[in-house]
């Protein structure tokens, strides 16, 4: 076996040397940073996914080293093989910019822009992308498409009017489970996920479809209006789970777990799928060998709660006790007796 | 009167029947290429012929068939593209009716080029009663030794297919079609790879429309370089033409592309003029994705020359000031005609019919489907034509599949060369429920800078 041959690509001028039949996006991922494509339908984890939500266009300007044409129009980078010489422009290129607010806009048409109440909010990809490459506006003035909530088993809700049809919750079914309940309907601007005739999506790990999708279209009834995802302190932890590799990501409020999730990486994708089990049943402290606080690699909200240190799970070691010079504390006010004045005197 | 190679005898009594076909000197084509010749040579005919597709995008067929890949051990497939879907577009309709054996037999010597012992026909779903006709066709052809085990004892096996689709205009895209004969959904997909790597279950596999198959016969027939001689420049052959709208004649004619765009219009031979004796205002000569011309830039290009029905002279100016050849659905428009309201149709049309797999398509068709409908029913604005124009632009070369462009170009050409009509429709709201534009100035000869 001769040795992988390296490839050299230059993406905004940054030149590195990836193995042959890596992804443009994966490339870049590698450098990181602004040079990074967003991706809202990629998924690395996911065999066949992207392509789809065009966010990750690019121009290239240079073919490759045997084929200097540049191509003739954007492409999606996140489908798109290096080539040995290829010079890519991604923020560098106005083309670019433009195409990709562009789509921001027209992913956002008919995107509810119910943050407030929508559970992603904070960790939502098409927040992070609208903000990042979007408009302050929208030029559109018309009514947007809305759907019903529909229950998709004990777990899942689906909220078809937030969703921007990623497909990355029909790859995970269908590559997760053995038979896939859920699909895509109907087609353009009124597709929709869908199970056909209302049915629960029952899988040991359907839950993952949560985790992959980047909106709030598929939310975790076990957490939905639970709390605000930037109030959460996130922890790695992990059981011995039957079933799957049981490392997820606890999201603690003081002592009592809120939710569980599947541990992501900086690009937001999960590292080891979990069953559903460990994220919906398993939501007791006790349940969990919590090693530490979860960093999160994004520039989300929740990265700005800096809480790494000695928090977690540490209980603090002053205690009252310990301050009172071993008095235990004692009642200022016995309320008990206070409120026999309310006694009525003539019994 | 124009050669006529493909419907030459489409009118013969009983010629739909096989013996009919076969008196007429039919499957002549197969004896040669089967007997006499070997694959590569097929191809090398057709590629001499210079024979370009006919479904809409007029590449090269014997370039396309050339690319597929032939691994060891791997069948290769040839699908007959018959998902002939576009507005204004009803040849391959015509063909399959009249004369299907032409089909049957183009198929058969195509297969053997490419060897595919598997060949399908992807039939649009509407198409109902001529999958009856088709298969009729391919018992009788098989009945005769001509489809089956060991062809004309030659020891080719070819059996055909037909698949009827389930009506979507989107699986007309060769990578759609290719999913939806599969059996899944009719999503195009994400190229390379390209078929003529992994098609049809990840097989090299060739896409070709009913024209483009149905033109190898007489190429093998009268042979590549003979062929070549019909036409001009690279537009070779005969292309069948359906013309519709304000004409007085509308139907399917066979073209040899040396034509002037003004005498199909108004000759007796074909579209005999426009009727009830109106003007000529607008017309899409390729099928309803192709930009839309005026009168003025239709019958003469930008420089002054006499346009004429073949390849180069119909996208002479590029989409400045020309359109394509399309599909060849030629669609008329009278002076009676409104370029909004049939902008609003074609709109509607591809919003529709959009997969809604990538974003800009699905959700930018939508979004000018109801501009449109704004401008069209008095309630637009004069920024809606500049945002209009900015969606199409989005769209356009941004979609996984030519689908965004199709949606697309209508848009961009209306407002292109009918931008008076658009801001007429926006200034006077209530005038623009009542009556039309009418033909203003779009008939009117265009002045044509002289240089030096």
């Amino acid at each position: 076996m001769s040795e992988q041959q390296l490839f050299k690509v230059t993406i905004d001028n940054i030149t590195i040397e990836v193995p042959a039949g890596t992804t443009i996006l994966n490339a870049a991922r590698q450098i990181g940073g602004d040079v990074t494509p967003p991706a809202m339908c990629y998924y690395s984890k996911l065999e066949g996914s992207g392509g789809k939500c065009r966010t990750c266009l690019v121009e290239v300007s240079k073919g490759s080293e045997k084929d200097p044409r540049p191509m003739p129009k954007l492409i999606a980078s996140c489908r798109t093989t290096v080539m040995d010489g290829m010079e890519v422009k991604n923020i560098t290129s106005e083309k670019v910019i433009d195409a990709r607010a562009g789509v921001v806009e027209f992913l956002l048409l008919n995107h509810p822009l119910d943050c407030p109440i929508c559970d992603q909010a904070g960790e939502c990809h098409l927040q992070d992308l609208s903000y990042d490459h979007g408009k302050e506006g929208t030029r559109y003035e018309f009514e947007r498409r809305t759907f019903k909530k529909h229950d998709l088993g004990p777990y899942i809700q689906l909220h078809m009017t937030r969703c921007i049809l990623c497909y990355r919750c029909v790859y995970t079914a269908d590559q997760l489970s053995k038979e896939r309940s859920h699909g895509v309907l109907d087609r353009g601007d009124h597709a929709q996920i869908a199970t056909f005739i209302e049915k629960s999506l029952d899988n040991e790990f359907i839950g993952n479809v949560i985790d992959v999708c980047p909106v709030g279209a598929l939310t975790d009834k076990t957490f939905r209006f639970k709390n605000r995802v930037w109030f959460l302190k996130p922890m790695d932890a992990h059981r011995d789970c039957p079933t799957c590799s049981g490392k997820v990501t606890l999201w603690n409020r003081g002592d009592e777990v809120y939710r569980v999730t599947a541990r992501k990486d900086k690009w937001g994708e999960v590292e080891d799928w979990i069953c559903n089990t460990c994220r919906f049943e398993t939501k007791n402290t006790s349940d969990w060998v919590i090693e530490g606080p979860r960093e999160i690699d994004r520039h989300s909200v929740i990265a700005q709660g800096h809480y790494q240190g000695s928090v977690g799970m540490n209980k603090p070691t002053e205690t009252f006790a310990a301050v009172n010079a071993g008095r235990a504390p004692h009642l200022l006010m016995d309320i008990h007796s206070v409120s026999e004045v309310n006694k009525d005197s003539s019994l | 009167m124009s050669v006529k190679l493909l419907l030459a005898k489409a009118h013969v009594e009983g010629i739909r029947g096989f013996d009919v076909y076969r008196r007429e000197g039919g499957y002549q084509s197969v004896e040669k290429a089967l007997k006499q010749m070997n694959p590569e040579s097929i191809v090398e005919e057709v590629k001499k012929s210079g024979l370009r597709g006919r479904g809409g995008a007029g590449f090269p067929a014997g370039m396309k068939w050339s690319f597929i890949a032939k691994p060891e051990g791997v069948p290769r497939h040839l699908v007959c593209n018959a998902d002939e879907s576009e507005p204004g577009t009803f040849k391959d309709r015509y063909l399959m009716e009249f004369i299907p054996h032409l089909l049957i037999e183009g198929l058969i010597v195509s297969s053997f080029a490419l060897g595919s012992n598997d060949t399908y026909i992807y039939i649009r779903g509407e198409y109902a009663w001529i999958v009856d006709i088709l298969e009729d066709a391919i018992n009788e052809a098989k009945a005769n030794g001509f489809l089956g085990k060991n062809i004309l004892g030659t020891g080719f096996d070819c059996e055909i297919h037909v698949q009827r689709g389930a009506g979507a205009y989107i699986c007309g895209e060769e990578t759609a079609l290719i999913e939806s004969l599969e059996g899944k959904r009719g999503n195009p997909r994400i190229k390379p790879p390209f078929p003529a790597i992994q098609g049809v279950w990840q097989r090299p596999t060739v896409v070709n429309n009913v024209e483009t198959l149905a033109a190898v016969v007489p190429i093998i027939n009268m042979g590549g370089e003979e062929y070549a001689k019909i036409g001009v420049g690279k537009s070779t052959g005969t292309k069948l033409i359906s013309a519709c709208g304000n004409i007085n004649k509308p139907g399917v004619y066979e073209i040899d592309m040396t034509i002037s765009v003004e005498e199909f219009i108004y000759s007796d031979e074909y579209c005999g003029g426009i009727a009830n004796g109106k003007k000529l205002k607008a017309c899409i000569p390729g099928g309803s994705s192709v930009p839309i011309l005026p009168a003025n830039l239709l019958l003469k290009t930008a420089k002054g020359e006499t346009r004429y029905m073949n390849y180069e002279s119909l996208s002479d100016g590029g989409f400045a000031s020309g359109s394509m050849m399309g599909s060849g659905g030629f669609i008329v428009l009278d002076e009676d005609q409104c370029i909004v309201r049939n902008t609003l149709s074609l709109a509607r049309f591809y919003r529709h019919e959009s997969c809604g797999q990538c974003s800009p398509c699905r959700e930018g068709t939508g979004w000018m489907e109801k501009i449109l409908h704004n401008i069209e029913y008095g309630k637009g604005k004069i920024s809606d034509i500049d945002l209009l124009w900015d969606i199409q632009r989005k769209i356009e070369g941004n979609t996984i599949c030519p689908l965004g462009d199709a949606a697309a170009w209508p848009v961009a050409a209306a407002i292109r060369h009918f931008r008076d009509e658009f801001e007429w429709h926006v200034n006077n709201p209530l005038e623009a429920q009542e009556k039309n534009y009418g033909l203003a100035h779009y008939a009117d000869p265009i002045h044509v800078p002289v240089t030096a």
